[in-house]
């Protein structure tokens, strides 16, 4: 009985992590930056696209620091594009330290020649 | 041997979808990257079924594994008795553009047949049943 309960928590607690993202957020003056941990898939794209927007704004700078970033669907790409495109004028957008999965779905994409990357 | 599962084509079954994907992967040694790449195959396919399959109303999505052995192979096919849809058929995006001119979408489709080393579309019995098959090895 304990056994199984156990493995039903296990199994319980994967499903809930497979798609998360967590964002912390600097401001510095006019430059912001935003440190993506987890996935960036369907289900949590819009929680990133609310920060950009918020962030947008008054952003002269606009730093996205994908270090712990696992995981990248198109859903992950439509924001990067958006905020890109509204920052392009503006500002300045960074995409820094993509691990080798994310940065293998920008070569993919196209996206590698789009972003200024660090 | 194909292992099946079935559930309302909502998008917030996505992880439930993956974790059934990913757990038929572990149990063959599939290479991280190819996982990741999977998965994100997967999360394009079961994605768009949850968005235009069934218009506002809903319906169920059908997704099916097979892992095949020498060489190996991992196939996975989604199934929807939504309108008949071939997401194949799509102009891919132009990546040369530049970043005014650069589209949101497509991307998604586009990564599946980039990533994958087979897909194929065809509607049948009133399904609409799309394969993808990626070499392991």
């Amino acid at each position: 009985m304990g056994l199984f309960g156990k493995k039903d928590k296990k199994a319980a607690s994967n499903l809930s992590s497979k798609s998360q993202l967590k964002i912390d957020d600097k401001k510095d003056g006019a430059e912001y930056t935003l440190l993506l941990e987890g996935r960036l898939d369907t289900i949590t794209s819009p929680s990133l696209e609310a920060k950009i927007n918020e962030a947008v704004g008054d952003a002269s700078k606009l730093i996205l620091d994908l270090g712990s970033l696992d995981y990248i669907s198109s859903a992950g790409l439509r924001v990067l594009l958006g905020a890109a495109q509204a920052m392009d004028g503006k500002g300045d957008m960074i995409v820094r330290n993509l691990n080798q999965s994310v940065r293998e779905v920008f070569d993919l994409t196209g996206f590698s020649n789009l972003f200024n990357i660090e | 041997m194909m292992q099946e599962l079935i559930v309302e084509a909502d998008r917030m079954n996505l992880p439930q979808v993956q974790a059934f994907i990913d757990e038929q992967l572990e149990e063959v040694g599939c290479p991280m990257p190819a996982q990741i790449s999977i998965d994100i195959a997967v999360e394009e396919l079961f994605v768009n079924i949850a968005s235009y399959a069934y218009g506002n109303g809903s319906g169920k999505a059908v997704v099916q594994v097979t892992v095949h052995e020498d060489p190996l192979s991992v196939e996975i096919t989604f199934i929807d008795n939504g309108a008949p849809y071939d997401p194949l058929a799509k102009a891919d995006p132009d990546t040369t553009l530049s970043l005014k001119e650069r589209k949101k979408g497509g991307l998604g489709i586009f990564m599946v047949k980039k990533s994958m080393d087979n897909v194929s579309y065809e509607y049948k019995d009133g399904n609409n049943i799309l394969t993808i098959k990626k070499n392991l090895n």
